[in-house]
């Protein structure tokens, strides 16, 4: 585009010089009001160190305008104003604690912090103003600290504040599972650190001792050394391996003996054994051994615990957080309740730059929301009355008011949470063979023990200890128990971050297998943009002209059908342009009046009759531009392929999976769209009931079928594929009973699903591999008695150690690079987010 | 050779020192957030903003 892009959201500046700001003497382009305040605010602080540092590749920051009211008395007072709510004592209570000193400390959550620089940018921003103590933005988590001074400042100007630079600060209230989350992990860090320099204390001891035992050592120092490791490895053992002895206690319970009985049991043995040698004076301790043993074994677990973590953390801290209190119209009359208090079919309004606080139906004027909280598509969709909103979308530019029908855990974004969770504790059949192989191999382990103890006490009763020791230490399965669930954790939380939510469990070994896609095309293929197609011109007027015309009156409009004139560049005066809902625009052009819109409503200026059109254009989408003369154009509008579709084909074909069309639609709009794409097999005119025996068919000749499709009508077919990947559009996730639920509105993040599948399978197989290939070479070493314990100990650790690190490589899996190309000709249509 | 059964004690002093100034640490909740720092480093601190347009 070679349009000029706004400086603060970088979005086309759809009317050069309406809105600059100045930077060294320099005028800059600006969008709109709304991104200007942000901007002008970013200046007058000196923080223009934002523009230069923000990180390109991510989406840089929102449309400035998302927060704040679109008409033009927009400013910075009327902004302030919005969050005087939030200095309420009752409001404040869940997300603010009083400090000791008479300082509050608030913690919040921000919409719209994309990299380090936005959250420098807050930093920096916010901490200059009187009264603020301290501020931290955590760039990732979004999570901010505010400290301030009640008697000098309100929170309400400090939000407002926030809201100037572009962000939307909500209250964070933690929930129970973060707290657990944050609780387990601190445990686990005390634990590790305990683990870890207890135990390189323990190690120099032992290095004494060893020294000691070829070289000669007072026997006084030698006892001392002893009791003092004894006196060091005690919490080592009993703090630090106390996860251990838990979970081989819950094991023996359920008799069904997992990686902790060894662990425990080796551990224990080699600590009691230690103390025994150490009190009666004489024999060997093994205090280095069982200590080395805890903390390595606590790093890998650790490692396994932060990437568990990460998957309950993708849904974004923000999705769990609706809105605290709402604004209830009762009569007309604005009120504010708390959320909690909503019921079904109340009337609510909400504000500009507010979040969705319930699931319900739109009623009155179109809005913009952005639904990114749950679809990961930051761009804002059009919504008119009856439309269903969901809770924890955010609310663009015009108040909404909206009926309410499902609140609370009712709501498609509980449902969403709900899911996931269920999802998680379902064990995937992989990891269920992988556990019931180590029980089976622990079992063996232990019976093993038992009989290369029994030799080796007949051969050499003084070294039958240390060895079995050995053994039981080395052969721990952990590397064989950790290497599926581990590598199957950071693959679902990588794709449930760029969209993709496996609901299945296994549905990642399955996608690997696929070997042909069938695609629905409208609403999968196809998204809800128009583009257009031709341009036929009535009349004197050329098309050139024509499309001028429709462009500039289509500039100030957020219909939908506006996107499709977007790519036009518009130089033409536009003046009084009016919406008639249904039907179309009307204004002034270059000092003309114009209606653009449906036919009946364009002939109405004119009051003439149509001209007549062919037969086609009755069912294609069309709109036409009229004066008061005459009907000067028609334009034939067409569905728009999803952004992302073509590359997604070319990357399918490319890696070998065949994709084709299976369509409810007529033959020749299906084989025009399928060669756009490049997709060489299609199907069209087909019924649900077709579109199943289709996939059978395919079966039957040994394919292995993924169906992509929008979930409700295409469920019987969802239903008969191997795998099915629904298109998630928030609303009907209970209904459907895909696999995977595509969230993202671009389709290439299938093509990231298939290649982090492919990853995670080959990390598995890995694993599997390393781990049994470790456990045949060690066990016949410890056996043997070639193994001290402190060399079992560190084997053992570095194996689970790598199994785990293998397995968090998937977290970098390369996200696949599609250069949003206009390659197959597509108008791109943006300006739906466009500010007008 | 005596003075280990001072120094050891002594150096166990000292872990025990570390050991509590870890724990507060984690309590505190300084490792509660190890992804802003990597990133804060990047960013300058040493342009201040000019005086003059201090808000409020």
């Amino acid at each position: 585009m070679d349009q000029a892009i706004c400086l603060h959201c970088e979005a086309p500046v759809s009317i050069p010089g309406e809105h600059t700001v100045v930077i060294d003497g320099k005028q800059q382009p600006i969008c709109c009001e709304a991104c200007e305040i942000a901007a002008q605010t970013i200046i007058d602080k000196g923080l223009l160190d934002f523009y230069r540092f923000r990180d390109d590749s991510s989406a840089t920051v929102t449309n400035g305008s998302m927060n704040l009211k679109e008409n033009s008395t927009a400013n910075a007072d009327s902004e302030l104003a919005r969050w005087t709510g939030y200095d309420r004592p009752a409001l404040q209570k869940e997300f603010v604690v009083v400090n000791a000193d008479g300082t509050r400390t608030a913690h919040l959550l921000m919409h719209g912090v994309r990299c380090a620089a936005c959250s420098w940018l807050i930093e920096r921003g916010i901490a200059t103003i009187d009264g603020v103590e301290s501020i931290a933005v955590n760039p990732v988590t979004t999570r901010t600290d505010i400290q301030w001074e009640p008697k000098r400042i309100r929170l309400s100007q400090i939000l407002g504040q926030i809201a100037c630079l572009g962000f939307t600060p909500y209250p964070h209230t933690e929930d129970e599972i973060e707290r657990v989350a944050a609780d387990e992990r601190r445990k686990s860090l005390k634990r590790l650190i305990v683990a870890g320099l207890g135990m390189m204390q323990v190690a120099t001891y032992a290095v004494a001792l060893y020294a000691g035992a070829f070289q000669g050592m007072d026997p006084a120092i030698e006892k001392f050394l002893r009791l003092i490791s004894l006196l060091v490895a005690t919490p080592i053992v009993l703090y630090s391996g106390a996860p251990f002895f838990r979970g081989a206690w819950h094991d023996l319970q359920i008799r069904n003996p997992g990686m902790d009985v060894p662990v425990a049991l080796a551990i224990g043995a080699a600590y009691a054994a230690s103390v025994w040698n150490t009190l009666i004076g004489h024999g060997e301790v093994y205090f280095d051994s069982a200590t080395m043993f805890v903390f390595l074994l606590s790093i890998a677990r650790h490692l396994e615990m932060v990437g568990r973590h990460r998957v309950l953390g993708l849904s974004d801290a923000l999705a769990r957080h609706l809105p605290r209190v709402a604004t209830r119209l009762v009569d007309g009359e604005p009120r504010e309740v708390g959320v909690m208090e909503l019921v079904c079919s109340d009337l609510v309004l909400v504000n500009p730059g507010q979040t969705f606080p319930a699931d319900g139906h739109l009623e009155g004027n179109d809005v913009q929301v952005d639904e990114a909280l749950l679809t990961g598509e930051s761009q804002p969709i059009l919504k008119s009355a009856g439309d269903r909103v969901v809770a924890g979308a955010v609310n663009q530019r015009i108040a909404a008011t909206f009926r309410v029908d499902r609140v609370g855990a009712a709501t498609s974004l509980a449902q969403i949470n709900h899911l996931m969770m269920a999802a998680q504790k379902e064990k995937p059949p992989i990891v269920q063979i992988a556990n019931r192989v180590a029980s089976r191999f622990v079992t063996g382990v232990l019976l093993a023990a038992i009989v290369v103890g029994t030799i080796w006490w007949i051969i050499d009763a003084d070294r039958a200890f240390e060895i079995v020791l050995a053994l039981l230490v080395v052969t721990c399965p952990c590397a064989l128990a950790l290497a599926t669930p581990a590598a199957l954790t950071v693959a679902t939380s990588v794709l449930a971050r760029r969209g993709f939510l496996i609901r299945r469990p296994g549905a990642l070994e399955e996608l690997n297998r696929v070997t042909d896609i069938v695609f629905d095309k409208t609403g999968t293929l196809t998204d809800r943009n128009v583009m257009l197609r031709r341009t036929e011109t009535f009349g004197a007027i050329d098309e050139e002209h024509a499309l001028q015309i429709a462009a500039a009156m289509e500039s100030r409009s957020e219909h939908p059908i506006a996107a499709a004139f977007s790519a036009i560049r518009v130089s033409l005066d536009v003046d009084q342009i009016t919406a008639v809902p249904g039907e179309g625009l009307e204004g002034f052009v270059g000092g003309r009046l114009y209606r653009i819109g449906t036919l009946g409503f364009v002939a109405g200026l004119s009051a003439q009759s149509a001209p007549q059109l062919d037969e086609s254009a009755q069912t294609a989408r069309t709109v036409c531009l009229g004066d008061e003369e005459a009907i000067m154009a028609r334009f034939e509008l067409a569905e728009a392929a999803r952004s992302g579709a073509a590359q997604t084909v070319a990357a399918l074909f490319r890696s070998g999976i065949t994709p084709m069309i299976a369509s409810g639609d007529r033959e020749s709009s299906v084989r025009a769209f399928a060669e756009q794409l490049g997709i060489e097999i299609c199907h069209a005119e087909l019924k649900p009931a077709d579109k199943l025996l289709l996939v059978r068919k395919l079966q039957d000749a040994g394919q292995t079928i993924a169906m992509v499709g929008d979930g409700i009508n295409d469920s019987p077919v969802l239903a008969g594929a191997n795998i099915s990947i629904a298109m998630g559009s928030g609303t009907s996730l209970a209904q459907h009973s895909a696999d995977c639920v595509m969230m993202s509105e671009n389709l290439t993040t299938l093509i990231d699903a298939f290649a982090i599948a492919r990853q995670t399978i080959s990390v598995v197989r890995q694993n599997l591999i390393w781990a049994v290939c470790y456990n045949i070479i060690a066990l016949p070493l410890a056996a043997t008695g070639m193994l001290a314990p402190w060399m079992a100990a560190l084997g053992m650790s570095a194996s689970s150690l790598l199994v785990t690190a293998n397995a968090l490589r998937l977290n970098h899996a390369r996200r696949v690079d599609v250069v949003m190309s206009e390659s197959t000709g597509l108008s791109h249509p943006r300006s739906s987010a466009e500010p007008a | 050779m005596n003075i280990i059964f001072l120094l050891i004690p002594l150096s166990l002093v000292l872990l025990i020192a570390a050991v509590w100034a870890f724990f507060w640490a984690i309590r505190s909740g300084q490792f509660d957030d190890l992804d802003s720092p990597a990133w804060r480093i990047l960013l300058d601190d040493d342009r201040r903003p000019p005086d003059t347009d201090k808000e409020q």
